[in-house]
């Protein structure tokens, strides 16, 4: 099938954060007594740089083999059950190929500077000295699991790494949880994601379940997409929708499932905004850069599976585009500045889901690549500035601070006008390939898709850029105190800044789409494509060149409108905004208060299950039920028989006792003789 | 001379009747008697057996006389012994009534 | 009907009669002791008829000779002349059980099965001479532990039976 090498580098990627994770658990917990925080950073920061470090070494030597060959590095197999046509084998075994290295690349490369920002982040942290090396050992561990997901040679460890994320994730949103808030949005995401694991498992189920009625029971990605052939005609009955349904249709959408809870898409994106309480670290690294994504992540790596479902992959496309649509519009009208960094980064993945459901995988992952370079960015940058302004959200308080802080100020308008698609940073290319891909797909209502798409762009640039205005344009409208201690963040902080920056200018020259190097006169430009290509299956699409250029031109020029409505909204008019909020106070309180789609939850959902939790499950079953009658039951039934019974036999009489024993006897030797 | 039967059945005559004795009487001693009687009736049952596989002449088949002179040395021991006790218990209680013994109950 | 067989109804309707003097006999203890050493006697005659002749002596010197004159011996130490402690509890009860018993275990014997006839006797069966060649080349081993028993036994009885040395 393909040419697989094996190479012992690569069990130490996640190997190497793991160990750090250990170190710091084993010390907070066990130990418990305080590490210097030199070797916190050291060993935390460290690991995460040898991680990345051997990210590069394995890619170079990946890059160095022909195209179509992976890497692996099996240790031995952790789950084994079975044998012959039921067997269940899951390997602990690595593998690299292109979409793994180029997202091993992403997480240890982002998630180094994310953990050298969190050096000066986290550094007024004194609480007990340990909320430092809880924080980063929470952070290699996150590193680990993400590792795990995307190296994974299975589906049983790439579960394995979603689950882990998905704790991770619970444990570092609710990192001060001190504040019972903070925990209950930690609890939050984690019971709104493991909605989302439920319907992953499910598709593993039927995935595998499929596969063995086939005769290939198998996990492992290589094998089920050398036998998936075997089952991708089988189908199922249907209750409704029709006379039955494809077997691959349903296993992607169990997956997508899982996708939606992971990735943030509709109905369960609720958990994203208020991830929030998070450090801003956390919220960089994990709902902008890397765990969001594992959802993408998962749908490219079965890109044959979806190829072969086109009910899923038209689901995975209309979703992704209406969670864009509905997320952007969100975010015009939320004041505080990690909340609209939050349904911006809903939104740009709705896009990447966009681009998979058609056909677009390569779209897809550059797009996540380039989404994370600069959503770290701005999450980052809003860090910055919530530390200059002591701990203040709210972006009505803010204003005026490219003079103070010019630094923070220069990286967050690069992240402004990659975000918004303005060439050539970035999120032009990778935007623009996402609409090629919907104009061009096979999907159902695709032209609309290409619209939605388009003007969700337009709103992207508009509250990106108003976000941007109204935080560091105009005058402070901080108090006066706070407007003294403005100061710009020392370099440990600023540094990563400055990187980060340099990505997003430059990252779209991954992705140079061919039409562009056919004019400049370079050959096979989009070298993610080429990277990549051989992965996904084959879509053929023939867009004339003035098609492509057009459809360029036409989001630049949705990118400008939003920024010159934007400017004259929060720059030239001030007073625009207010009165229009005035006048339209539905729809602005609607957008406001997030379509009121958490009471709407709380309403139908959780109030519900919390009733019935406690009257019938709580009060009948483990109260009544099973304390009463099952434990109490059964002790008050051993004294009865007991006190009230058995207790007459010991009459201490002689003849009662030799009466008995008569009986007895005459029994025995009546069965005996009879 | 008489069937085999007949004298199991009169073993077992004489065995329930030492067995309503134990289970009726209350004076201690009786109810010792009366486990002679049982045992008694045991040795006849063994010597009746004894009687009708008594082996071939060059084999001789004595097991059950065996066996009855051995219950009989248990059955002296245990008067013996069983008569001590009810001395022991007559010192305690004056009394040789059996019910007078029976605290060990709920 | 050959003498042996009416001697040994004969022996049979007296160990029963007198077995059940025996049970029967509230008021007088001493003439409950009279009446099972009848019934040992009776038996003893059995045994004569079965050819156990060893036994049958030793049942009239032991049982009757030594056993029921302990039994006196205690009677007549602890002055127990006549009692009366009254029916035991549910007698009635007792009684039927045990009768019920009885004709449950005879009947499981199937009285009337039909066994065949005594065989032919070896010669010498019975008599002290086999008997003791049995005891003490088979069987010696239960000789012993019988002696031992009647050590142990003896020990314990003058244990019990002391008084409290003040």
């Amino acid at each position: 099938m393909v040419n697989e090498s094996s190479d012992p580098l690569l069990r130490w990627i996640p190997l190497l954060p793991l160990l750090a994770a250990i170190f710091h658990g084993v010390m907070i917990g066990v130990v418990r007594r305080a590490t210097p925080r030199w070797l916190v950073i050291a060993l935390s920061c460290g690991t995460v740089a040898g991680s990345f470090l051997l990210s590069c070494v394995v890619f170079a030597s990946l890059a160095g083999l022909p195209d179509g060959a992976t890497l692996v590095d099996g240790l031995y197999t952790w789950i084994g059950a079975g044998v012959g046509e039921l067997r269940f084998n899951a390997e602990l075994r690595f593998r690299l190929d292109a979409l793994s290295s180029v997202m091993t690349l992403v997480v240890t490369g982002v998630g180094l500077l994310i953990h050298v920002y969190s050096i000066g982040y986290m550094d007024d942290d004194h609480r007990d000295d340990k909320g430092f090396q809880r924080f980063f050992c929470y952070l290699n561990l996150f590193t680990f699991s993400m590792l795990m997901l995307v190296l994974g040679d299975n589906l049983v460890l790439m579960f394995l790494g979603w689950e882990g994320v998905g704790l991770c994730s619970y444990l570092l949103i609710g990192f001060w949880y001190s504040d019972r808030f903070n925990a209950y949005c930690g609890s939050k995401a984690f019971i709104v994601n493991r909605i989302g694991d439920f319907g992953f498992l499910v598709g593993i189920f039927l995935l595998f379940g499929a596969l063995a009625s086939a005769g290939a029971p198998t996990v492992d990605f290589a094998e089920i997409r050398a036998s998936f052939g075997l089952i991708s005609e089988m189908t199922v009955p249907a209750p409704f929708w029709g006379p039955e349904w494809r077997l691959v249709d349903l296993i992607g959408l169990c997956f997508f499932v899982g996708a939606c809870g992971k990735s943030a898409q509709l109905p369960l994106y609720v958990w994203l905004p208020d991830a929030m309480a998070g450090p801003t670290p956390v919220s960089a690294l994990i709902h902008a850069a890397t765990m969001v994504t594992a959802g993408v992540y998962m749908v490219s790596r079965l890109s044959f599976l979806y190829a072969a479902a086109p009910v899923a992959s038209a689901v995975v496309a209309w979703v992704g585009a209406l969670t864009a649509l509905f997320a952007a519009t969100i975010a015009i009208a939320q004041t505080d500045i990690k909340k609209v960094l939050a349904y911006s980064t809903v939104s740009q993945l709705g896009y990447m889901f966009l681009a998979a459901g058609c056909a677009g995988y390569t779209g897809a992952v550059f797009h996540l690549v380039t989404h994370a370079f600069f959503k770290a960015l701005l999450f980052l940058a809003a860090g910055s500035v919530i530390l200059a302004m002591h701990h203040e959200q709210d972006i009505r308080k803010m204003g005026g601070l490219r003079r103070r802080i010019w630094q923070t100020h220069a990286v967050f308008l690069i992240g402004v006008l990659a975000i918004s698609g303005i060439p050539p940073l970035s999120g032009f290319f990778s935007k623009d390939e996402i609409l090629v891909a919907a104009w061009t797909a096979h999907v159902p209502g695709h032209l609309w898709l290409y619209a939605i798409g388009l003007v969700t762009a337009g709103i992207t640039s508009f509250y990106m850029w108003r976000l941007y205005f109204v935080v560091f344009w105009g005058e402070s409208r901080a108090s006066h105190h706070v407007r003294e201690q403005i100061r710009e963040q020392p370099p440990v902080v600023v540094n990563p800044l400055w990187v980060l920056a340099a990505l997003a200018c430059l990252g779209g020259a991954i992705g140079f789409p061919q039409v562009y190097g056919d004019a400049l006169g370079i050959e096979r430009s989009h070298s993610l494509n080429n990277f990549l290509g051989g992965l996904f299956p084959v879509v053929e699409h023939h867009l004339a060149h003035s098609t492509e250029y057009a459809m360029a031109l036409a989001a630049i020029g949705m990118a400008g409108a939003g920024f010159g409505i934007a400017y004259l909204c929060y720059v030239a008019r001030p007073e625009l905004p207010v009165r229009a909020a005035a006048a339209l106070k539905v729809p602005y309180q609607l957008l406001l208060e997030k379509y009121y789609v958490d009471e709407l939850y709380d309403a139908l959902i959780v109030r519900p299950l919390v009733k019935l939790s406690d009257v019938v499950l709580f009060r009948g079953i483990d109260a009544g039920l099973i304390d009463g009658v099952a434990v109490n039951g059964t002790a008050r039934g051993v004294r009865g028989l007991a006190a009230h019974g058995l207790k007459y036999l010991q009459s201490g009489f002689t003849q009662s006792y030799v009466f008995l024993m008569i009986v007895g006897a005459v029994a025995i030797l009546g069965y005996l003789l009879r | 001379m008489v069937p085999l039967d007949h004298v199991i059945g009169l073993s077992a005559v004489l065995f329930t009747i030492g067995v309503v004795g134990v289970a009726t009487r209350r004076n201690l001693i009786v109810m010792l008697m009366s486990i002679e009687l049982m045992l008694n009736a045991v040795n006849l049952a063994f010597i009746g057996f004894n009687r009708m596989w008594p082996g071939e002449p060059g084999a001789i088949a004595l097991d059950g006389q065996v066996f009855v002179l051995m219950v009989i040395a248990v059955a002296a021991a245990e008067v013996a012994v069983g008569l001590g006790i009810v001395i022991s218990m007559f010192r305690n209680r004056d009394s040789v009534d059996v019910e007078v013994v029976s605290l060990l109950r709920w | 009907m050959t003498v042996p067989a009416v001697l040994f109804y004969a022996f049979a309707a007296l160990a029963v009669l007198s077995a059940i003097g025996m049970v029967v006999q509230v008021r007088n203890t001493v003439a409950s002791a009279m009446s099972l050493v009848i019934t040992m006697v009776a038996l003893a005659g059995i045994y004569v008829l079965l050819e156990a002749h060893l036994v049958a002596v030793i049942q009239i010197m032991v049982y009757g000779g030594a056993i029921v004159v302990l039994f006196l011996f205690v009677v007549m130490l602890l002055n127990l002349r006549s009692d009366d402690f009254g029916p035991a509890r549910q007698r009635l009860v007792r009684l039927a059980a045990a009768a019920i018993g009885v004709f449950a275990l005879t009947w499981m014997l199937r009285l009337f099965s039909g066994l065949p006839e005594a065989p032919p006797l070896p010669e010498g069966f019975g008599g002290y001479r086999e008997v003791g060649i049995a005891l003490y080349t088979d069987y010696v081993l239960l000789v012993e532990v019988a002696s031992l028993l009647l050590t142990a036994a003896i020990v314990g009885a003058l244990i019990l039976a002391k008084r409290k040395i003040d």
